[in-house]
């Protein structure tokens, strides 16, 4: 009977073991093999803007083509005027500083500065007519360019204040207008910082035809999705925001959204997306194409080669290191993203604020912390700059830099910081004391494409490491594989090496021992 | 010569894959902490979660049968005699002194073993499965989200944890040299092995007092 019991006892034992190794049944279809469906299907356009005659042109101005637009699509450019593609800047609420209006209109960042008397260039990427200046007419419904987003031939585009290149026949354009394709938003969106994946990292002309390996979502051997998969719009108002420019936590295009709160089969690692956003495993490297701007100096801009500017091109990376309108760069080519807590709330530093030039400045600081339990670690290229300041007043100069004519100032003409910065604080209503100098700034940016494939995600060691863990940086938590408390590793070395040496010890003294008869003991 | 059966089949069991699960969480758990490296970090983490829940439910099963056999009577500490059984560990045993404790069915442990026993049942493995459970359910994945225990973080719980299992790795080593400190190196071994301890005839140490333990019936093979 007892036999039984004991035979039964390790027996259910056992099986409790058993049953928890054993597989979880695979249901009909994954939630991922659901999306590659559902993303996978392309739907045609039920309409071809290519047999409207209103359509046959011929447009003498593009506002004619705006006003035929609205002609059928009678709401749209309202909408579209409420939009921050428009408006260039936002509502937003900036902890400790209110509620702001921010946006390109008036954020310095620290590429290439701010738009404020150089809107002549940096405006090619509005999507409006002509602002070219403070005095264009943001109320004028037909200097909204619906062409930027909606033509897909390929063939428009567009030049100083946002007016179309010359050479651009508006009659062709128009007519096959559509769905905006990557080539829409990438126009502008993979050259922000006057090149090709300067700024973001992540954003380049490679993401045009991308290979599963550099994005697995607009793979053109895979889902093969368009921006607007994922950056949806409602009465032209889109998903996804860019936090150099904005501030509050809403508007965001989430990963969760269709990958839900819980996409791993694997528990252990269901776990960490509470703290850990998925941007961080899945995008273990960005700039995987082309290199992206890491350092930007301002101060070595200027100098001159026979009274010529010029510029020096490292050869490895087909880029320039320095060029004498701007300064000095380092540049990164696969780059591994550094990590920050994020809370999808961010500062800026709004244009006069003073500062300590001591310090490092950061422009548009993001905010979270482990103890905040809505932050999570996302990767970041943080790119870092020594610009251009007023070293009486203490902040950041805008400086002229773009011209429109000879003898305006502008910096990359003229290569007189005194009259550019003086120009520039002008445009901006601020006074230039006449003293400047250069402060070593950061800027923040999210890493959120080129997402790998699963197999590539970051293996647990990257950051469970004692040594060179990828958030080496992120002190304000225990981490398991990284961290130690010293006082146990001391405490616990010593009881173990101690015991060693003592049954050590203690075995030899044994062995050495003269064997006695037990007899003898009496 | 004679054959005693002091060791039953249960405890046997219990005994040894006690002895494998703390080994492999050893091991899986010293590569989570970074300072050794065997199977991968990943694995070293499946493999340590699994063995983990087994070990709880080596436990329950542990416990019901301490609980059920009274066995749980044997790991009382006493302060008697545990003289004579460092005596014995200092000097006696380098003398070939016979053992102060004589391994009986009402009473196999000696004063040293109970006092040992009796702190990791009460005090180390407590801490090991208190924290070990915190650090399994400081976050938990239901069906929709996460959800998170109200802890500020893992260092404390990880230093529990990690001090907990520097503790049980130096019983280890301790636990593996006394049983050399038998009759024969190997005889403590091979008891708890078979379940039969050998005694000669005329024993001659120090006899337990016994704890009041009722002498349970004997299978005799």
């Amino acid at each position: 009977m007892r036999r039984i019991l004991v035979v039964l006892g390790i027996l259910s034992f056992l099986a409790l073991l058993f049953l928890n190794i054993l597989p979880e049944r695979s249901s009909e279809r994954t939630p991922l093999e659901q999306l590659r469906l559902r993303y996978g299907t392309v739907r045609k356009p039920s309409v071809d803007h290519g047999k409207f005659e209103v359509l046959n042109g011929p447009f003498s101005k593009p506002q004619d083509v705006t006003k035929t637009c609205v002609s059928c699509h009678t709401e749209r450019h309202h909408e579209v005027m409420q939009s921050s593609h428009w408006n260039w800047d936002r509502i937003e609420y900036i902890e400790g500083r209110g509620i702001r209006k921010v946006g390109k209109k008036n954020i310095l960042n620290n590429y290439c500065i701010g738009i404020s008397g150089n809107e002549q260039a940096c405006n090619r990427c509005h999507i409006g007519y002509g602002y070219g200046d403070e005095s264009f007419d943001f109320k004028n419904p037909y200097n909204v360019d619906c062409l930027a987003c909606h033509d897909r031939s390929n063939l428009y585009m567009k030049a100083g204040a946002g007016m179309p290149d010359p050479s651009v026949d508006l009659t062709e354009v128009a007519k096959t207008v559509g769905k905006p394709t990557r080539a829409n938003c990438g126009t502008c969106h993979f050259f922000g910082g006057g090149g090709n994946n300067v700024k973001h990292g992540d954003l380049e002309v490679a993401l045009l035809e991308p290979s599963r390996d550099l994005d697995i979502h607009m793979a053109v051997d895979g889902v093969n999705m368009e921006c607007t998969a994922c950056h949806t719009a409602e009465q032209h108002q889109m998903l996804g925001k860019l936090y150099s420019v904005s501030s509050m936590n809403r508007d965001r295009v989430s990963c969760e959204s269709c990958h839900g709160e819980l996409p791993h089969a694997d528990g252990v690692l269901n776990k960490h997306t509470l703290k850990v956003a998925c941007q961080t495993c899945h995008i273990p490297i960005y700039a995987k194409e082309h290199p992206t701007k890491l350092q930007w100096d301002w101060s070595t801009a200027g100098t001159l080669q026979n009274g010529q500017p010029y510029s020096i091109k490292n050869d490895t990376l087909g880029v320039e290191t320095y060029q004498t309108t701007k300064g000095s760069f380092i540049w990164g080519k696969n780059v591994k993203p550094e990590y920050v807590w994020f809370n999808g709330t961010a500062s800026h530093y709004l244009i006069g604020d003073t500062f300590d030039p001591t310090e490092t400045l950061r422009v548009n600081e993001l905010h979270g912390s482990y103890s905040d339990p809505d932050s999570k670690i996302i990767p970041v290229k943080i790119h870092r700059s020594r610009q251009i300041y007023d070293t009486q007043y203490k902040y950041l100069i805008q400086p002229k830099t773009v011209s429109r004519q000879p003898g305006d100032s502008a910096y990359w003409r003229q290569f007189d910081w005194q009259l550019a910065s003086a120009a520039g604080m002008k445009e901006v209503g601020l006074p230039y004391s006449g003293n400047y100098g250069f402060a070593g700034t950061e800027m923040y940016w999210p890493i959120n494409h080129m997402v790998a494939p699963a197999k590539e995600a970051l293996s647990c060691v990257e950051c469970h490491t004692r040594s060179e863990s990828r958030v080496a940086s992120l002190t304000d938590f225990y981490l398991p594989g990284r961290d130690r408390n010293i006082w146990v590793e001391r405490t616990g070395v010593s009881l173990l090496v101690l015991t060693l040496i003592g049954a050590g010890l203690h075995g030899v003294a044994r062995l050495a021992s003269p064997r006695k008869r037990r007899q003898a003991i009496k | 010569m004679k054959r005693e059966y002091v060791y039953p089949a249960f405890e046997r069991f219990w005994h040894w894959m006690q002895a494998a699960l703390i080994v492999l969480l050893g091991v899986t758990g010293f590569e989570i902490h970074g300072s050794l490296h065997f199977f991968g970090f990943r694995q070293a983490v499946e493999i340590h979660n699994t063995a983990a829940i087994a070990f709880l439910a080596l436990i329950c099963f542990a416990i019901f049968w301490h609980l059920t056999t009274d066995a749980w009577k044997q790991y009382i500490p006493t302060t008697a005699n545990i003289r004579a059984q460092l005596d014995f560990y200092i000097f006696g045993i380098f003398r070939g002194a016979p053992h102060p404790a004589k391994r009986t069915v009402i009473s196999k442990l000696n004063p040293l073993q109970k006092l040992v026993y009796a702190g990791l049942k009460v005090l180390v493995i407590p801490i090991m499965v208190t924290s070990g459970l915190i650090y399994m359910f400081y976050r938990y994945p239901q069906k929709y989200e996460v959800i998170s225990l109200n802890i500020s973080g893992l260092s404390v719980v990880a230093a529990m944890h990690t001090l907990g299992a520097y503790i049980l790795v130096t019983f280890f080593v301790m636990h593996i040299y006394l049983t050399t400190t038998g009759k024969s190196p190997t005889a403590n071994l091979k008891a708890m092995l078979t379940g039969y301890e050998e005694f000669s005839e005329e024993g001659s140490g120090v006899l337990e007092k016994s704890n009041g333990v009722n002498k349970p019936e004997m299978v005799q093979r």
